[in-house]
């Protein structure tokens, strides 16, 4: 039984505090959804689950069935199970695809997969996202569309078989029907191995497809408010503004970046 | 390269018997040595003027005043000539542990390990090769050591002969023209296509290693050659000034490929002067790898001299620990029409210094000249460093000079990624390494580039740990 553990975990951005002291328990079979105004730590939370070095957990603890996760590398990490599908996946130029995942599958395995086994993996779990077979041959996600990367997250994940998958945001650049089809291939892996699943969406279409067993909000770095299916309803319905009021909290703002147009910059100095 | 065994003979019990001295010029260069290095050779009273000329300028000529350092260099220090088979004086137990292990772990053969490591320098590769030397001959292509070719065919190899590079170029040129020795000749007839690449491999017996190669390649008009010089296992000597001249014809609608790998063990300063001249609609490709030596400087050269010629250099400098790469290329446009792109992609790490330095150059006369330099540097660490100095010069107003160029460290966020899918610190920098090599990676023969990534993966686990 597959069980991630985050008990109290306090964690700090280039100084400053986001997460303040959040407790959360995924089981595997359970779809987690985690929801929450943006700019309150969901995206943070999951990167310091992964061990993103920009994140600085200073309080609290992180297990996987018992073991210190923080204690944990990256790739240590991944390697115990743990798999974050990325919001902003990197590009990586002049390395395929079929090279980066065959390596990432290598390095959890004691004897490297025959070729053609991989192969064959690869160029199912291709056609199953419904991507272009030449996939495997492309650079890692260089002059990928939105759409192809979040796709790609997936096929990752297909073939690397976490314990427990975390997905940020994943439904972003993705139509309705990509959506079904990644909310198809979760339900079967949940099916298959048992696969535990945190998600962050905003998108109430996505989360009806994928029937989440838990809902938690993270307001200010803490979860506030945690339920089932009827909680994400009544989000998508009233918003959050409820929340602030029943719990006493004040939701965090995002801090718009004033953006600088160049016709402003030489209005303030020539004064035109 | 190939895992075929090598028949290995006892080549230096068989010259026992004769008077070495008669083989090896004293140390340091004198004109006496320079006779002596051509009577041995058996030269043509020519070549042998030609060399006291090359001498007389080398002795006036100062060592250029730019790249890196080289006033250390004492002349008076190298031997100038060996006869190959007298180059025996190398024991195994000599050489490096460190070159020892990359063969052993690249998996080279025994015989091959030897000869790479200057143990043996017969390695007799006509048998082996044979059939494959047997239908470029059937072709009428000549493919010989530079020091054969002079003897055979003394007309064309006069005709060219150091018309390309002079002896007045540089210090190094005229040092390389006055003791040169060995290094590939080739001529390609006219409309003739080699299939496969024609690999110095084929004819190494005597005088591939050596220290002053001379490389002469005439590819006539409408002929189409690939030819790949030396491997890329590193190269063990004792010698350490290395100073080559290679010079390329390219005639008219020819098309020439020149790719090399230079892996030279640390101790070697290698200086070569690197030239073509390319002809109508004719195309010169130069895949320039540099990851060996102490001190590198080369700068493969494309003068593109008639109408719609074409130059190309796809090359790669990585410098690693007492490591300076000074390495680029040179466009040198003279008619109109014509067309250059040069990519260079350089790596420093554990305190190497690699520097790219070119230069574009559009004459008066090269009207609608058009070129592309792209320059992108990856630095490791901070103990390394790197300088780009591109010159790009145009004297007439309807040609373009496009220039890029990127320096960058490996950005944390695809370390990231690549480690939360399992991979390890190591294997992830490595794998954004050799993506970052790879536009000239893929632009080698298969079984080079195998042999490039590997080499490189384990010079990065040296440094990673």
């Amino acid at each position: 039984m597959s069980c991630l553990k985050i008990d109290d975990l306090h964690v700090d951005v280039d100084g400053k505090q986001i997460l303040k002291g959040v407790n959360l328990e995924i089981h595997e079979h359970e779809t987690h959804a985690l929801m929450g105004p943006n700019g309150n730590g969901k995206s943070t939370l999951l990167a310091a689950i992964m061990g993103n070095p920009k994140y600085h957990v200073t309080r609290g603890s992180i297990t996987l069935d018992g073991q210190d996760v923080l204690a944990m590398e990256v790739d240590e990490r991944s390697k115990a199970g743990l798999f974050l599908g990325m919001q902003y996946p990197s590009e990586v130029s002049g390395v395929t695809n079929s090279d980066f995942l065959r390596a990432a599958m290598n390095a959890r395995r004691e004897r490297p997969i025959p070729l053609f086994t991989f192969i064959r993996e690869m160029e199912k779990t291709v056609k199953e996202m419904e991507m272009k077979p030449d996939l495997a041959h492309r650079f890692l996600n260089e002059g990928f569309s939105g759409g192809e990367k979040k796709r790609n997250e997936i096929v990752q994940m297909k073939m690397l078989k976490p314990s427990i998958a975390m997905l940020d945001e994943i439904d972003s650049g993705l139509d309705v029907d990509a959506l079904k089809l990644v909310a198809k291939m979760i339900h079967e892996m949940q099916i298959e191995q048992g696969m535990g699943l945190v998600v962050v969406s905003h998108y109430a279409r996505f989360l009806d497809l994928l029937k989440p067993t838990h809902a938690h909000v993270l307001v200010d770095g803490a979860i506030v408010v945690s339920g089932g299916s009827e909680l994400i309803e009544k989000i998508d319905q009233e918003g959050y503004d409820w929340i602030e009021k029943e719990y006493h909290v004040q939701v965090v703002k995002e801090e718009k970046k004033k953006v600088a147009l160049l016709q402003q910059c030489a209005a303030g100095t020539k004064g035109v | 390269m190939s895992d075929m065994q090598i028949p290995s003979e006892d080549y230096k019990y068989g010259f026992h018997d004769e008077d070495i001295s008669l083989y090896k010029t004293k140390q340091g260069l004198t004109e006496e040595t320079i006779r002596e290095i051509s009577r041995i050779k058996q030269e043509p009273e020519w070549m042998l003027n030609y060399r006291l000329q090359a001498f007389a300028k080398f002795m006036e000529m100062p060592i250029q005043d730019w790249g890196p350092e080289l006033s250390r260099l004492n002349f008076d220090e190298y031997t100038y000539y060996i006869k190959p088979s007298d180059k025996t004086e190398q024991r195994w137990e000599d050489v490096p542990e460190t070159i020892k292990e990359t063969f052993d772990k690249l998996g080279i053969p025994e015989a091959e390990k030897e000869f790479l490591a200057g143990v043996t320098t017969q390695y007799d590769s006509e048998a082996v090769y044979h059939n494959m030397l047997e239908e470029v001959e059937r072709k009428g292509v000549i493919f010989l050591d530079t020091d054969t070719a002079l003897k055979k065919h003394p007309d064309l190899f006069k005709k060219y002969f150091g018309k390309l590079v002079p002896y007045t170029d540089n210090k190094f040129a005229a040092l390389n023209s006055c003791v040169w020795s060995g290094g590939s000749f080739i001529y390609v007839p006219k409309g003739v296509h080699l299939e496969k690449p024609l690999q110095s491999y084929f004819r190494i017996n005597t005088e591939r290693m050596g220290q002053f190669e001379r490389t002469l390649i005439i590819v006539d008009e409408g002929a189409d050659v690939h030819y790949v010089e030396g491997c890329t296992a590193p190269i063990y000597s004792k010698d350490s000034l290395h100073a080559a001249v290679v010079e390329i014809f390219v005639h008219k609608n020819a098309r020439c490929r020149y790719s090399t790998v230079q892996n030279w063990s640390d101790n070697i300063i290698n200086l070569v002067t690197k030239r073509a001249k390319v002809f109508a609609n004719g195309s010169m490709e130069w895949i320039d790898g540099n990851i060996g030596s102490g001190v590198n400087m080369k700068y493969p050269a494309c003068i593109l001299a008639e109408p719609y010629a074409k130059g190309i250099c796809v090359s790669i400098a990585v410098a690693g620990k007492k490591q300076i790469q000074d390495a680029g290329a040179k466009m040198i446009h003279l008619a109109e029409d014509t067309y250059s792109n040069i990519i260079s992609k350089s790596v420093s790490r554990n305190g190497g210094e690699v520097n790219y330095r070119g230069l574009v150059f559009h004459g008066p006369k090269a009207q609608r000249a058009k070129s592309k330099v792209e320059c992108d540097t990856l630095i490791l660490d901070k103990q390394s460093r790197s300088d780009t100095i591109p010159t790009n010069v145009s004297k007439n107003k309807t040609s373009q000079i496009e220039h890029e160029a990127t320096v960058s460290n490996i950005s944390e966020e695809q370390l990231f990624y690549l480690m939360s899918r399992g991979l390890s610190r190591g294997q992830a920098t490595e794998m954004i390494v050799m993506g970052f090599l790879e536009p000239f990676t893929r632009e080698l023969p298969m079984e080079y580039a195998v042999e490039l990534n590997q080499l490189l993966k384990l010079d990065m686990s040296d440094s990673i740990g």
